[in-house]
């Protein structure tokens, strides 16, 4: 138990899925405008994540590991990941309508989202069983909320303000972000 | 330059349309990879192989695959050829593959890679495609050794592993540069990229006002999707932005 709690906060805060390890920069960078559509969005990676460490947990334990095609991972992974979020899109939509309208425009940036290819490859390189991968998979989802979020927050305040003009647009955003990255490097030492 | 020439092709990818300097392509790998000069140029030259190779495939085969199953059909080339490169690299570099890590399996998920596929490959003749994937690929790998190499420089006064700049020794009272290790750790990346962005928004903004405008800035980092190639399939960044706007509005 102990163990699966450390999973969670070495993912979630100190190894920050966006932060330190730059994975699914693209939305981070590009949805995050508002603190209302960066909840959005971090709520579908939660989701997808958590979901698809699952599925390629037990898609490489039960399949690829008896039949010998553990080298297949990247490809098996990738178009599992692609049909994934298909699948979980037209059910949130014929069934749950409510999640569908928060997260639906969401899913489809999330394919090719680094950060959950990133997991179910991790999740095989670090070793871990499948109630630790989605674990971890959880974790990194919180982390990437926690960072957009906060990104979020700081530009719709940065975006009143007098910014140079060749800094504006991507520019003050990547410094934006190199500071929050400084910060987070303030939770290195906790585990 | 004639259109479509293999020279025309190398430099169009090396220079006019840079993946990472002009169209800001493929963000994640370039931050990641680039804490030294020698890193940025194994990943580079990995995805230059993939780049080429899938290239190659995809051209060929681009009267075969049918169009509504054409994204599924180049994953699965891409993926095939990162995983031959995945080996390749485990195999004959093992140190590079260490600290290259998780992001050549990745190189799946580069918007440049499936970005060429989709807007040129799918298009043209095989011998275009193929100088098209190698002029991206090693458009891609200077701008990645450019980057890796300030980084370098800045956090530890050496490139590709020779120390160029002498370090203090304050135990020996010896004077010399101290290292500015932020650079080399993710903090840095973020701070290098900016500066390039930067840089080149003054050169974008002074070409324009001669009159000789830079070809625009395609990648996810400018919110615009029309030059990735999962546009077609994915229209969440467009819903995505209204749905930005529609909030502020209210």
């Amino acid at each position: 138990m102990t163990q699966l709690i450390l999973i969670f906060i070495a993912a979630s805060i100190v190894n920050n899925v966006l932060l330190s390890q730059f994975l699914g920069l693209c939305s981070f960078l590009g949805v995050s405008r508002k603190v209302e559509t960066s909840v959005g969005m971090g709520g579908a990676v939660i989701f997808v994540i958590t979901i698809a460490s699952l599925v390629a947990g037990l898609l490489y334990k039960f399949v690829l590991v008896p039949t010998g095609f553990e080298y297949l991972q990247t490809i098996v992974f990738i178009l599992v990941i692609a049909a994934l979020v298909q699948i979980v899109e037209m059910f949130l939509k014929k069934f749950i309508p409510s999640l569908y309208r928060a997260l639906g425009v969401f899913l489809p940036l999330i394919t090719t989202n680094c950060a959950v290819l990133g997991v179910a490859l991790k999740n095989v390189t670090n070793d871990y069983s499948i109630l630790q991968g989605v674990v971890y998979g959880i974790g990194t989802g919180v982390g990437y909320l926690i960072a957009i979020v906060i990104l979020a927050g700081i530009r719709e305040k940065i975006e009143y303000n007098d910014i140079p003009e060749p800094l504006k647009g991507s520019g003050i955003v990547l410094i934006t972000s190199a500071l929050m990255s400084i910060a987070f490097f303030g939770f290195a030492g906790v585990i | 330059m004639r259109e479509d020439s293999v020279s025309e092709r190398l430099y169009n990818g090396i220079i006019k349309e840079n993946p990472v300097f002009i169209q800001l392509l493929g963000i994640c790998p370039t931050l990641a990879v680039t804490t030294s000069a020698f890193n940025g140029l194994g990943m580079g030259l990995s995805a230059t192989v993939v780049l080429a190779l899938s290239n190659l495939l995809i051209s060929a085969l681009r009267k075969v695959i049918p169009d509504r199953v054409r994204m599924p059909a180049f994953i699965v080339v891409v993926a095939s050829f990162v995983t031959i490169v995945q080996f390749l690299v485990q195999g004959y570099l093992p140190e590079l593959y260490k600290s290259l890590g998780i992001f050549i399996p990745l190189i799946v998920v580069n918007c440049i890679i499936l970005g060429r596929a989709e807007s040129y490959a799918s298009k043209h003749p095989i011998i275009p495609s193929f100088f098209d994937g190698i002029g991206m690929g090693l458009g891609f790998t200077v701008s990645l050794i450019f980057i890796g190499g300030v980084r370098e420089i800045l956090g530890s006064g050496a490139f590709f592993g020779y120390q160029i700049l002498p370090l203090a020794d304050a135990a020996a009272g010896k004077a010399g540069f101290t290292p500015i290790s932020i650079f080399v750790l993710a903090p840095g990346a973020f701070f290098v990229l900016a500066l390039l962005v930067v840089i080149m928004n003054i050169v974008r903004a002074k070409q324009e006002a001669k009159g000789r405008p830079l070809p625009a800035k395609n990648g996810c980092l400018s919110g615009e999707c029309s030059g990735c190639s999962l546009a077609a399939t994915c229209q969440g960044k467009s819903k995505a932005e209204t749905v930005s706007k529609e909030g502020g509005n209210e």
